[in-house]
Order: structure tokens, then sequence, then C-alpha cells
């Protein structure tokens, strides 16, 4: 049918029209509508998304990235889906990071009606289905997230059996979702609910949880080192979330790019393309001089410098002119 | 308009005049480049927001009067809404092809990281295939502008457009061939990458040859398809009148573009070159290639808009990869650092500069 209606829209797709009207019906690009917008703490904020037709759901604990345009470009970030899976709305919290280029729009500049860019749910910190009956939740600051979506999850389904959340934040007022975890913990016996607030208590000693965590799944998301501390201590038993920022460049020039599965020492002055091209890799090539666009090959990691400029850029996702482009630190080309 | 009044306000300018024709220290040439590459990124620091909803909006006004088109012409036997409806059409066929295929292939507006407005995946209202387009135009064109033996857009293969084409009887056909191609320009286009003087001469492989003969062939089905058959074949008993809007409209695209791309190149004052012009080519005196070789139209925004902003060809072959959108707002200082070093900055109306390049056409189809 669809192919059908494509006669009539080639070369583009009957969607492409049909977005005037609703940009959600999409069937090839993932789109959702923001259709709520909640102030969580002075920097974090929850965006409710209603996504388009092709979301095909997701599991608590799961991330999903979101592409929003700031200033008429397209940037890609990653957040922990944080609502009931069973429900057709997607929640994600948002810190506004100082000096972020996304973050600070997503959170201040994004009102209710946004369309923004999404791709599939992914990620496997998950949890067992059946649930299991006795969980331990450690989290700080935004790695309550994910956790967050897990407790809405069973909370939504019934009472929650046992569970403890021990959350760490500066202060209280630091607190995402202080409120409604309270309401929940009081609506629940089942959930035990223990905030250490770092500022006045200093952090958390692991030892004191040894006890707890002997007959439990354990589920942690947070800052690297408690993620670290936490598999020291406990070892494989503990289901991780890493937040991992993408590989910035330091700046110089030269690096170790990774062609798809060809890797190259691509020295200061050279050519993404012609390091490529000379470690035998078969690269697309056109002009040779930046004009025809012929080159260019999508950055999965790491960053970029201008040859001509000298400006260092990149981010995941974007089509990097090789023929104009050189190494500054390690990089990633999809090929 | 008549002829006699353009006569005495133009001069006839060899076809190739020498590159030193200019009298520009080699200092100077590199020193007007570095200018240029200043504009260049001036332009891309400050693209933004407001680029963005550009092109977004000529999108959208683009696939409504497609649709207010299309729908006018299934009233096509109401003489008014056929006259209406096929006017809508060629102007967002004209649109599609200009001011978005042209200019999007050329990755102007890959800077946004939009997927759906990209280089890489964009394809056009047109035979040609978009990655065929992008050879013979982005790279060839782009590339050797205006550099005969080089650049196949002079003559396209099959027209004699300079005297350093060597004459034979076939040029004498140089003014009906012109006809033709501009009546087909579509097919033109879809045909140039194919490089046919190549496949005659046996320079080409035929496995070549024949993966982008089936190429053009899958496009030339797609489109013939949707304008020649389903859309008039929904129209049921008025399928006649919804065939002709499309066929009008097409060709109005095809004799539009057609004159928009000639002027861009061929009118008196802009220069050609030999291959020897490209050795050792620095930057500069690339930059000072395209500002001789090509030039401007004037007009009011309307105009531009509908030309895909070629109007502007001697920005757009300085920075093809900069928003169209940007073009009228550089042209100013493009021209003034043209007069500052003493260099053509060819621009007239469309209708003037068109005589002139039917005038080139006709001239040399005789030795």
């Amino acid at each position: 049918m669809l192919r059908a209606f494509t006669a009539l829209t080639t070369p583009l797709l009957p969607e492409d029209y049909l977005g005037l009207v609703d940009p959600l019906w999409s069937q090839t690009v993932l789109r959702g509508r923001v259709v709520a917008v909640r102030r969580e703490t002075a920097r974090a904020t929850t965006l409710t998304i209603k996504p388009g037709r092709r979301w095909k759901g997701h599991r608590a604990g799961q991330f999903v990235r979101i592409g929003v345009d700031v200033d008429g470009v397209r940037h890609w970030r990653t957040y922990s889906l944080n609502g009931n899976e069973d429900s057709r709305l997607l929640t994600v919290t948002v810190q506004a990071l100082p000096g972020g280029v996304v973050s600070p729009q997503l959170a201040h500049g994004t009102p209710v009606g946004t369309v923004l860019h999404l791709e599939d749910a992914a990620g496997d910190f998950v949890l067992p289905t059946p649930a299991p009956a006795k969980l331990l939740m450690l989290t700080a600051g935004s790695g309550i997230t994910p956790v967050m979506g897990m407790l809405r999850t069973l909370a939504a389904r019934g009472p929650l059996t046992d569970v403890v959340l021990v959350h760490s934040a500066p202060t209280s007022d630091d607190v995402i979702f202080r409120d409604e975890l309270t309401l929940l913990a009081a609506l629940h016996p089942g959930l035990r609910l223990v905030v250490r607030h770092t500022a006045d208590e200093g952090r958390l000693d692991l030892a004191e949880l040894d006890g707890l965590v002997a007959d439990r799944e354990v589920f942690v998301c947070g800052p690297d080192a408690l993620l670290t501390a936490a598999q020291q201590r406990w070892g494989e038993k503990v289901r991780l979330e890493r937040f991992t920022p993408p590989v910035r460049s330091e700046g110089g020039s030269g690096g170790t790019v990774a062609y798809g599965a060809t890797t190259v020492d691509v020295d200061g002055g050279a050519s993404l393309l012609e390091a490529g091209e000379d470690a035998g890799v078969l690269m697309p090539s056109g002009c040779r001089m930046g004009i025809c666009f012929g080159c260019v090959l999508p950055l999965r990691d790491g960053q970029v410098r201008n040859l001509r400029t000298g400006e260092i850029h990149g981010e995941p996702g974007d089509l990097v002119q090789t023929c104009i482009s050189g190494a500054s630190g390690p990089a990633t080309l999809d090929i | 308009m008549s002829l006699a009044l353009v006569g005495p306000s133009l001069k006839p300018v060899p076809s190739t005049p020498a590159p030193e024709a200019t009298s520009l220290t080699p200092g100077q040439v590199e020193e007007l480049g570095r200018r240029l590459d200043a504009i260049r990124e001036r332009i891309v620091a400050e693209r933004g927001a407001t680029d963005a909803a550009y092109i977004h909006s000529v999108i959208r006004k683009q696939r409504y009067l497609e649709i207010g088109g299309r729908a006018l012409l299934f009233a096509g036997v109401l003489p008014p809404a056929w006259i209406l409806g096929t006017a809508m059409l060629s102007a967002s066929k004209i649109l599609e092809n200009m001011e978005l295929g042209h200019n999007v292939m050329h990755g102007q507006w890959d800077w946004m990281r939009d997927p759906k407005i990209h280089s890489s995946t964009w394809d056009w209202d047109n035979t040609s295939p978009a990655e065929h387009w992008k050879h013979s135009h982005n790279y060839m064109h782009h590339t050797y502008t205006n550099v005969v033996g080089k650049d196949r857009d002079v003559g396209y293969g099959i027209l004699r457009m300079s005297d350093e084409q060597k004459w034979n009887p076939y040029y004498l056909l140089n003014p009906l061939v012109n006809v033709l191609l501009a009546t087909f320009f579509q097919w033109g286009v879809a045909l140039h990458d194919l490089e046919v003087e190549k496949i005659i001469a046996g320079e080409k492989d035929r496995k070549t040859v024949w993966t982008q003969l089936k190429g053009i062939g899958k496009k030339v089905v797609r489109q013939f398809t949707k304008d020649y058959v389903v859309f008039p074949a929904l129209a049921g008993p008025f399928f006649l009148p919804v065939l002709a809007g499309n066929v009008t409209a097409n060709l109005v695209r095809n004799l539009w573009s057609h004159a928009i791309i000639f002027c861009g190149h061929f009118p008196d004052g802009a220069v050609q070159f030999d291959e020897e012009q490209l050795e050792g080519e620095t930057r500069g005196q690339w930059y000072v290639r395209q500002m001789l070789g090509s030039a401007n139209l004037d007009g009011g925004p309307l105009f531009h808009l509908m030309s895909g902003n070629l109007s502007f060809q001697i920005e757009h072959h300085l920075f093809p990869d900069l928003p169209s959108n940007r073009y009228a707002e550089i042209a100013p200082e493009v021209r003034e650092l043209c007069a500052e070093y003493g260099l053509e900055y060819t621009t007239g109306p469309l209708w003037k500069q068109y005589l002139q390049v039917l005038r080139k056409i006709n001239r040399l189809a005789l030795p």
C-alpha cells in the first residue's frame, strides 16, 4: 500500500508530505513530541514525550538518544528513560549543565509541542523478568533516573515487595524526584528509602551495605567512582549503568583513527582521506579539495581537525569531509 | 525589447582571453584569496537558526505548491484551474530542482546534520540520479569550472560553446541542438555524466556505462510513472488535462533551468580557460578563475529564489557549499572586491544575458 503511494511522491516518501500535517507519522524517522514539561530541581527538568508511530517500546532502565536542533544544528544526547515501561509516553529528566550546548536548551528552552528526534531505546540495564523479589538500588546524582523507571514500572504493577533504594545527592534540594520518592515510600511499605546528603554527611561507605547485598539483586547507577567501588567490592553480582561521554579531542594534530575495522596512525599533516587510502581502505573520494562532498564519512566517535582552518570539531554522527580533515586524537569513522 | 536596442551596449568578448589578462601580481591574487576565505569563514560562523528556518520554509512552500498544483490539475478541464495548477506545479518543480535539489546536493545544508536535508541522502525530481549529478556537477564542473576540455558543462559534449572547441560541420546544428537541449534539459542533465563522447571514442568501459544507464533508467521509470501515468490515471476521465499539465510543468522547468544555467557561464564577459591554467593553481588563482568564469543575473528576491540563487553564480562558484540564502548578503562585498582588484564582475538582467548566450551559440555554429 505504502509502496503504491510512493509512486506518487518519488523521489520523496508519502510521509514527507504527510509530515507537513504531523511529523510523528513518519515510518522511517523516529520523532517524538513534548507533551509536558515539569521542573524537578533548579537544574533538572522532566520532559514527557509522545513518541511517533515507529517507536518499538522500551524496558525500564534503558536509555534513548534524543536529537535536538540547537541554532539550526542537530545534536544528539543520551538520556535514561525514567518512566513506566508500560506507558505509551516516555519521560526523560535533563540536568542543565553549565556551558552545555544541548542540555540547557532541553531543560529550559523546550516548550510543550516541540518535536524532538529519537532513536530506538537501548541498553541492558533492565530488570530481569519476572522482577526479583528483593532488590538493592544504589544511585547517586542523576544516576537515579534509570532506577526511577524501574521503580515506577514496578509500582504501577502492584505493591513493591522488598526494595531498598540508597541514593546520594549533595543536598536535599538536589534530589531529583524527591517528593515522588517520599510518596512512593509512604505508599509502599516494601520500599525502604535511604537518602544520603553528601555535602553534610560525606560519601557513603559501601561496607555499610554488605549485609543488604547478600540476598538481593543489586543495581548501581551514578558517577564512575561509585561504579568502580561497587564493582570492586561486590564483583560480578552488581549490574551497572555507566554514563560514558563521547571521546573529545585534547587538541593537537595527528592521532589514531579507526576506519571501520582498519586502524591507522594518521600524521598531523595528512588528510583522513590520504591516510585511509595509504592504509588500503577503500575510501570514497571526489574533488579532494573540499568542494564536492564526495568523500564524506560519518564520524562515530572522537573529533577531527579541519586542515584549512585548524578548527577541531565533530560529534558522533557528523559527516566529515575526509579530504580536508586531519586527525586530532583518537577517532572512529564508519565505512 | 528589440535587438537594435541591445546591440550597441554589447561588446563581444573573445571566449578565451589569457588568464594573465588580469594584471594582478601573485601576491595580490593570494591576498584576494585570503579576503574571500575570510568572508567564507564569517558566514560559516554565523550559520544558525535563521538559515535553518529558511530552508525548512522553502521545503514547506515547495511541497504545498506541489500538492496545490496537482490538486488543481484534477479540475483541469476548467481552463483557469488548469492554468493555475500548471503554474503552481511548474513553480514547485523549479524550486525543487534549483533552490532545493541543486543546493542541498552541494552540501549547503549539511551543517544542520539533518539526514533528511543532506547531500548524501537527497534525491530530486529529475531524471538525473543524484549520485551522477554530484559527480558531473559538484566535482567536474565546480572543480574545473570553464576549463575547456575538462569542464563538460562547456557545451555538455554536444554544443560548441567556445572557440577552443575545434569546429566541425556537426556544429552547424548548434542552434537546433540548443533548442532541443533546453526542451529536454532534464535528459541532457541525466545523460551528462554518461560522457557520451567518451563512449563513442571507446574511452569508457562498458560495465560503468551499463551501471550508469541502469541508474538513469530506474529514475526515468519512476519519474515517468508519476507524472505521465499515475497522476493522469487518478484523474480518470480528466486524464488528458492532468497529463498535459504535467508535461507542461516539466517543460517549463526545463526551459527555465536551462536559461538560468546557461546564463551562469556563457554571457559575454564570462571567461574560459585552457588546461594550462590548472597546473599548480593556487587557492587564490582558483578563486579568480571562478569569479572570471561566472556571471550573475540581476533581479528581485523572488527571481533569485526561483533561480535557486544561481543568479548569484559568482558567489556560488566561490563558495559552492555556503547556504544559498547567504549569497545575496555577500554579493555586494564580492562585487567591491572585484572592483578593487580590477576584475570583471559580470552581471545583467536575464533577457540580456540570455540573448548574449544565444548569440554565442549561433556564432560558434560557424568556424
